[in-house]
């Protein structure tokens, strides 16, 4: 009766507790924004396919972001020779597990499967990618909120600063980077928009499809419904 | 008539159209099969929504069939690494989602289509128990329906293998290392399923064979007998009253229409009711809130890391329940043999329901309190075990309730819930029946 009554006392402090186990920031809806994914792509391009893969994506796939295949070739294919290839990453998988301990992950579904009750992969990515901060504890110097003890060094801290946390454990920039945290923020929203495309590409042909595919059978279902009354009008 | 023999053979009348089809029905019961299963097959005129799910489980079968085939086409069963070190398997489902055209479009059908098997199948199953469709003369049908069942979870179970995600991995890994709870013969028993000291390979190949061929195979021909002891001992309806003993002057059945056009054409309507909902959800929320798909399944399968939480998919969670309630060793065997043991016998307890329902009625219409309450605890029972089976072990209720006591509870109502039928169902109270169905 005791521990019942004790359990009862604490039960909202510990219900807070568990609810504040991981809070993520809403990522910024880009999805259908071309100017915001192409600019994801360039980022993505230039800082992350150096380290993961999005092998499941081929170069060709990026003109569907309003790019043509010259622009392609000439701004965004490092690291294969033709547009129909996949985006495969610059170094090799064997080389990466000596430098990181661990290969770094394939990207091309990240978003998806990043996605949890505590908030969609869109959401993670962008929390994650805004919570770096400097430990001399960890072999690479970087440590991170959301992902304690990550393998990956913080690869945009020449845009955003340097973060560390600070005396109440919440993260503060101690050192500006080359943009503002708006503008900053604005970079990591885009890549993750594009992370975000990259991870279902035909997400966007899928919905516009379905309105299409449901007003056919809201018609199907009247012509299904009036015959059904044909039908039946004399069973009593 | 239900059977499809004693219908006259067709005669020609004189057409070259006519002849052929004289010709083809002297040597094949083809106008016997039309009347005997459709057009003169006399089903209760009473029908109402509850009646839809055994004709969408018939269309969801045909889709994940179809779906299917298509998906073989592109899918390779192997699990070594491609130049990219990602398994080969894993690659092929995502090329299906990305190059293949309209491969999205299947796969999501097909992996919405597990999903709404279960539903339809669930719902199918709780029309029986509202109805006492299972009970006399209709055992033989509820029987084969608990083999479909039991057909369906090993195919779904395989199936969900095959995407060679992290939660397919471990879900099989899980699964599989249960049978070596076994006494004397577990270890071996295990290593026989797999082929392979953990999920590998080998266990991906003849999951992929019993997915595609074995399995669908005895569920069609499950699915053939389920319906021809339905026709030959004629539908059920939800005043639970036979239509057979009141017939007219014809010889049919009073209150009985046949099956086509009548039940066609309403079927039909329910068909594309269900299509709606399925579209909504293969073109608008594919992954289902991470219940259909689950998250950790976008994720290649990695031997070496163990996923903080496995949980199965939704359509197992309640029997997962029931498995995961037995944590006592007893008859100094390991309580993970009983667990397994609880999960079986969750299933086949299903099979008994004819014998240990004694009521004098068959539909909840006529039933009483003692029946309506129980049944509404066992829903909500079910619904809850479902939902724990969602969570780990240590989840608790608003944060101070622990769930595993409380699933234990629960799994113990649902086997007393049949248990103690035989008794409860003898001393309710009950209304007469009618003498025909009411509209």
């Amino acid at each position: 009766m005791k521990k019942l009554l004790t359990a009862l006392l604490f039960a909202p402090a510990l219900a807070l507790a568990s609810g504040a186990a991981i809070h993520l920031d809403k990522a910024p809806k880009v999805q259908g924004d071309q100017a915001a994914l192409q600019s994801g792509a360039r980022t993505f391009v230039n800082y992350c396919l150096n380290c993961h893969g999005a092998s499941f994506v081929r170069y060709n796939r990026l003109t569907e972001l309003g790019l043509t295949e010259q622009q392609v070739r000439e701004n965004l294919m490092f690291t294969a020779d033709k547009v129909g290839e996949p985006m495969r990453v610059a170094a090799k998988t064997g080389e990466q597990k000596v430098w990181f301990g661990a290969a770094p992950p394939d990207l091309s579904l990240i978003a998806r499967a990043r996605a949890s009750a505590d908030g969609s992969g869109a959401d993670w990515l962008y929390t994650y990618l805004r919570s770096f901060y400097v430990d001399d504890k960890r072999p690479t110097g970087w440590n991170n909120t959301v992902f304690e003890n990550v393998g990956m060094p913080h690869v945009l801290w020449q845009l955003q600063g340097k973060q560390v946390l600070n005396a109440e454990h919440k993260l503060e920039l101690a050192e500006p980077g080359s943009l503002s945290p708006a503008e900053y923020d604005k970079v990591v929203g885009d890549l993750v928009g594009f992370m975000v495309w990259l991870a279902e590409p035909d997400a966007g042909f899928r919905q516009r499809l379905g309105f299409g595919v449901l007003a056919f059978l809201v018609v199907l279902f009247g012509f299904a419904y009036a015959m059904k009354k044909q039908f039946w009008k004399d069973i009593k | 008539m239900a059977s499809n023999s004693g219908f006259e053979k067709y005669k020609s009348d004189g057409s070259l159209q006519g002849n052929l089809l004289e010709w083809f029905d002297a040597r094949f019961p083809a106008t016997s099969m039309w009347r005997g299963h459709l057009s003169e097959y006399y089903a209760p005129k009473n029908f109402n929504f509850w009646y839809f799910f055994g004709s969408l489980a018939m269309l969801v079968l045909v889709l994940q069939i179809v779906t299917g085939i298509f998906l073989v086409m592109h899918y390779k069963p192997d699990a070594s690494l491609n130049e990219n070190g990602i398994p080969v398997a894993f690659a092929s489902v995502e090329y299906i989602m990305r190059d293949v055209p309209w491969g999205w479009l299947i796969r999501y059908m097909h992996s919405t289509g597990a999903s709404a098997f279960f539903v339809v199948v669930y719902l199918h199953m709780f029309r029986g128990m509202l109805y006492g469709s299972y009970r006399q003369p209709r055992e033989l049908i509820w029987i084969f329906g608990t083999l479909i069942f039991l057909c369906l979870m090993a195919e779904a179970f395989m199936g969900y293998l095959l995407p060679w995600g992290q939660m397919s991995f471990w879900g099989a890994q899980v699964i599989v290392n249960l049978f070596s709870a076994i006494p004397l013969i577990g270890e071996p028993l295990s290593l026989w399923i797999r082929g392979d000291f953990v999920v590998g390979d080998a266990t991906l190949n003849r999951f992929f064979s019993f997915h595609v061929i074995a399995v669908p195979l005895v569920l069609l021909g499950l699915v053939a007998a389920h319906i021809l002891a339905l026709h030959e001992v004629g539908s059920n309806n939800p005043d639970g009253v036979e239509i057979k003993k009141r017939k007219g002057a014809n010889g049919h059945p009073l209150d009985g229409i046949p099956f086509h056009p009548y039940y066609s054409v309403k079927d039909i309507v329910g068909v594309v009711v269900f299509l709606m909902v399925f579209s909504i959800i293969v073109f608008f929320a594919p992954e289902g809130g991470g219940y259909f798909l689950e998250y950790n399944n976008f994720l290649p399968a990695d031997p070496l890391k163990t996923p903080p939480h496995i949980a199965p998919v939704w359509y197992f969670t309640p029997y997962y329940s029931l498995l995961r309630a037995m944590v006592w060793p007893l008859f100094g065997i390991d309580a993970k043999f009983w667990g397994v043991v609880a999960m079986g016998a969750g299933v086949v307890i299903l099979a008994f329901l004819p014998w240990l329902d004694r009521s004098p009625v068959k539909s909840i219409r006529y039933r009483g309190p003692i029946f309506k309450t129980l049944l509404t605890i066992f829903v909500i029972a079910f619904f809850l075990l479902g939902f724990l089976g969602t969570k780990s072990p240590s989840y608790a209720f608003f944060d101070v309730i622990p769930s595993a006591p409380v699933a234990q509870v629960l799994s113990a109502y649902y086997f007393l819930y049949f248990l103690t039928m035989p008794w409860w169902s003898r001393i309710d109270k009950y209304k007469p029946e009618p003498d025909r169905v009411t509209m």
